[in-house]
């Protein structure tokens, strides 16, 4: 008797247990939730600084209908950037009665990885330009950016940005180009006034030549595709043509570009942050080991922060021989496809990106609003920063297609071998290879 | 009794099967879950197109066959490329790491295992302290001493060298080398293309003057863990042998390498093994030194595999590099077993030895402490 009581307490035992494993290893639909609840509380646990969060975890981030609560995945510069959203989803949130926790990422692009594999992404997330292509190629987004009633306020730089095949997919939250900083105390040393601002290549290389001395290299950037890139530009080159099927690297426009930035280092003027035992072209002209830099609005909160004591202007890039180039980089609000919060996320985003909430957000954390009426008024009411907005007129994007990214890294390790002296045609050479290749896989696809 | 009622074919234990497996059911849920089912998931993603939205299984993803894997070991083409100079930077570190490591434990072991040393137990722990520290925080801390105007630098000055700006050197240690003995450009001999879409010149560049660095930080803070292992191999000799060593003549470097060595081969071979799965899976420090610049010569197969599934969004891709890693792991685990394998009718000289070096052992030990000295190997 007593046997039998055990058997059937082992049997029952036995019978939970493959359900229970049947539940973790069956259909897919239900496999997933494991991994990602077991996943999905590394961000929140990050969230310290942001306050106010009340929701819990990310079970019940999907299927919350009117007055739920959402979450929003950003990438964030740090607590000004982090609580400003905070603040503004908050005041959304009042109005709409939906609650939005900010989860601000360690890593933005391995935290949606995650989320998406895990079939839980957050419900509105900071969607980076060089990774856009990619997650929209593979229907990651929701097209929902044509669906805003600012849609047309948009400049048509970041409009095509975030337009895959066609459609405009999401609302670009705010835009960074590229400017010429100089450091105005190492300017005036060298004897140079306002007349001497560079407006073409021979004077960028005439006065980055006049500001270099012993310890400090009169111009310094990156070495890498988002800086050299602006110089094919401004040559008059491109990487792909214009229908987007063929690469076009391999011009003569893109290497006279290479030439002339070899020709600055060759004389001395031009030296890499790495060089200047800096981490970014930033942190160079913080340490006045360069007296100009080409960064983005992004350098002001820097040196404010690290280096409060260097003076400097902020001027538009100089010409090159095919006219005037800069890049613009922005994030869009991304929403995931088929999302069950679509609407609310629309709204949201709509409030997010009305021209009042985007210079909220300017005077916060310094980003330019990405509709051209709240440029306007920015420029006005940061005159310093006049030259970013200016930028934006003639400024193009980066190549990013799905299947760029790789191709750029390439390109970007072999500039490396450039400073001390590399083939400038055998670099454009590999390169053409490589984008074509890439090329006709996503076309293919 | 009702367990004596049962049929005798059983057997005396014939009722505890169903227990075991209830006491057992408890490990085999777990590890199904979270092991072995992940690792075939991670088996079918690698032969599917899976692009990351929505499970894997059930109809969102399509078998692909072996495409994945034809990408980066067949087909020309920048995926082969990156995984070929992923290989040749992995292969440098593991052939540096390895043997230095191995060796700089087995000395720090048998230096804090002397009796006459004082503040043992200081130094036992100083050795020990880089390999309780994160690595991340240790990689930090490397990045500041190796960058172009840090400490290492600094101290090289002293003596006239002025350093190399170690982590944005991307030059081949073997092609500076090289450099140094009048090889200018490319030698035609190598200029052809080797196994991977990688060329000769470059499968010989030695690893980079970034890698090397992290090289040095990889033996810095492995080198406690595995001291500790020799330690506990050490121990296990019993301090009889010595004895009988000395008595017999063998002086400390004799002894070194007729008892010492010898006996503490199981562990050195879970030291080996550990050691060369660590340095193929190499990541932290990857990805904190900036995914693999300069010029790629850091990118590892493990960074490759990230950064396809998790950039890229090819996680098909990401996968399959995953496997091809885990297939050198075990080809090459395997081959180290062959090597240090128990030659029962070895050389004759080695044979000789060892017949030599038992005769001596023999004089005051009964046994030399049976074949297991190791008990410090973990599993």
């Amino acid at each position: 008797m007593k046997m039998k009581r055990h058997w059937r307490a082992l049997l029952l035992f036995t019978v939970v247990a493959l359900i229970a494993a049947c539940g973790g290893g069956g259909t897919g639909d239900t496999s997933i939730p494991i991994t990602s609840a077991d996943d999905a509380p590394a961000p929140t646990a990050d969230t310290g600084d942001t306050g106010g969060a009340d929701t819990t975890g990310g079970e019940d981030t999907g299927g919350s209908a009117e007055g739920g609560s959402m979450t929003m995945l950003i990438g964030s510069s740090g607590d000004a950037e982090t609580s400003a959203v905070q603040a503004a989803v908050d005041a959304w949130g009042e109005e709409s009665g939906v609650s939005v926790e900010v989860i601000a990422a360690n890593d933005l692009t391995q935290q949606l990885g995650q989320g998406f594999s895990g079939g839980n992404p957050p419900d509105i997330f900071y969607m980076s330009w060089d990774q856009f292509q990619t997650y929209a190629a593979n229907g990651y987004l929701e097209p929902y950016a044509e669906e805003l009633s600012n849609a047309d306020a948009f400049y048509q730089s970041l409009r095509d940005t975030f337009t895959y095949d066609g459609s405009f997919y999401c609302a670009p939250k705010d835009f960074s180009t590229l400017g010429l900083v100089i450091n105005t105390d190492a300017w005036e040393e060298a004897g140079l006034t306002d007349d001497d601002i560079p407006t073409n290549w021979d004077e960028l290389a005439d006065v980055a030549a006049a500001l270099t001395t012993d310890g400090r290299a009169g111009l310094s950037f990156g070495l890498e595709y988002a800086r050299i890139g602006v110089f094919m530009n401004q040559a008059g080159g491109t990487l792909v043509s214009e229908d987007g099927t063929t690469a076009t690297a391999d011009s003569p426009e893109n290497l006279q570009a290479l030439e002339y930035v070899q020709s600055l280092v060759e004389a001395g003027s031009l030296k890499f942050p790495s060089e200047l035992g800096a981490g970014w072209g930033g942190e160079a002209f913080g340490q006045q080991t360069a007296a100009m830099v080409i960064e983005g609005p992004w350098i002001n909160g820097a040196l404010a922060n690290d280096y409060p004591d260097v003076n400097y202007r902020v001027v538009e890039l100089p010409e090159g021989p095919g006219g005037p180039s800069t890049f613009v980089f922005t994030n869009c609000w991304g929403i995931p496809a088929g999302s069950e919060t679509r609407d609310q996320a629309i709204d949201l985003v709509e409030f997010l990106t009305s021209d009042e909430q985007q210079l909220a957000f300017s005077e916060a954390f310094g980003v330019i609003p990405s509709t051209e009426s709240a440029a306007a008024t920015y420029a006005e009411q940061f005159p310093d920063n006049e030259a970013f907005v200016a930028g934006n007129d003639y400024a193009v994007s980066p190549i990013a297609f799905a299947g760029a990214a790789e191709v750029i890294a390439d390109f970007n390790a072999s500039l490396e071998g450039f400073a001390t002296g590399g083939d400038a045609q055998t670099i454009l050479t590999t390169l053409q290879a490589n984008l074509q290749a890439a090329l006709d896989a996503a076309n293919a696809g | 009794m009702t367990i004596l009622a049962r049929p005798r074919s059983r057997g005396l234990r014939g009722n505890e099967g169903p227990y075991g497996w209830l006491f057992t059911l408890p490990a085999i849920l777990i590890l199904g879950i979270f092991l072995v089912i992940p690792i075939l998931l991670a088996i079918w993603v690698s032969f599917s197109n899976w692009n990351g939205l929505g499970p894997p299984v059930g109809g969102q993803a399509d078998f692909v066959g072996t495409a994945n894997y034809a990408e980066v070991l067949i087909q020309p083409g920048l995926a082969r490329r990156d995984f070929g100079i992923a290989i040749r930077n992995n292969l440098y570190y593991v052939l540096l790491v390895v043997p230095i490591q191995t060796a700089v434990a087995l000395f720090l072991a048998v230096q804090v295992n002397r009796r006459v040393l004082a503040a043992r137990g200081f130094f036992r722990t100083a050795f020990y302290f880089p390999s309780v520290t994160s690595s991340v925080a240790i990689t930090v801390v490397f990045l500041y001493l190796f960058s172009a105007s840090g400490v290492v630098n600094g101290v090289l000055n002293w003596i006239r060298i002025r350093g190399p700006n170690w982590f944005a050197d991307p030059r081949g240690v073997f092609h500076i080398v090289l450099g140094w003995l009048g090889v200018e450009g490319v030698p035609s001999l190598l200029a052809g293309e080797g196994p991977l879409g990688v060329t000769w010149w470059e499968w010989v560049s030695g690893p980079s003057v970034a890698m090397t660095a992290l090289i040095a930080l990889a033996v810095f803070t492995t080198s406690g863990t595995f001291m500790l292992l020799f330690l506990a191999g050490l121990q296990a000799i019993g301090s009889d042998i010595e004895e009988a060593a000395l008595v017999d003549g063998a002086g400390p470097v004799r002894k070194f390498f007729s008892i010492t060595l010898p006996m503490l081969k199981p562990t050195l071979f879970t030291v080996l093994t550990l050691g060369l799965i660590a340095t193929w899976q190499v990541f932290d420090q990857i990805y904190l030194t900036g995914g693999g610049s300069p010029a790629k010569t850091t990118l590892t197969p493990a960074f490759l595999a990230y950064s396809a599934s998790f950039e890229s969004l090819k996680w098909g891709g990401g996968a399959a590099i995953s496997f091809i890693l885990f297939g050198i792991i075990v080809v090459l685990t395997i081959f180290q077993r062959w090597v240090l394998r128990d030659r029962e009718g070895g050389s004759r000289r080695g044979r000789r030895r060892r017949a030599r070096t038992a005769r001596a052992a023999a004089v005051t030990a009964v046994r030399p402490g049976g074949h297991d000295t190791g008990g410090g190997g973990p599993t």
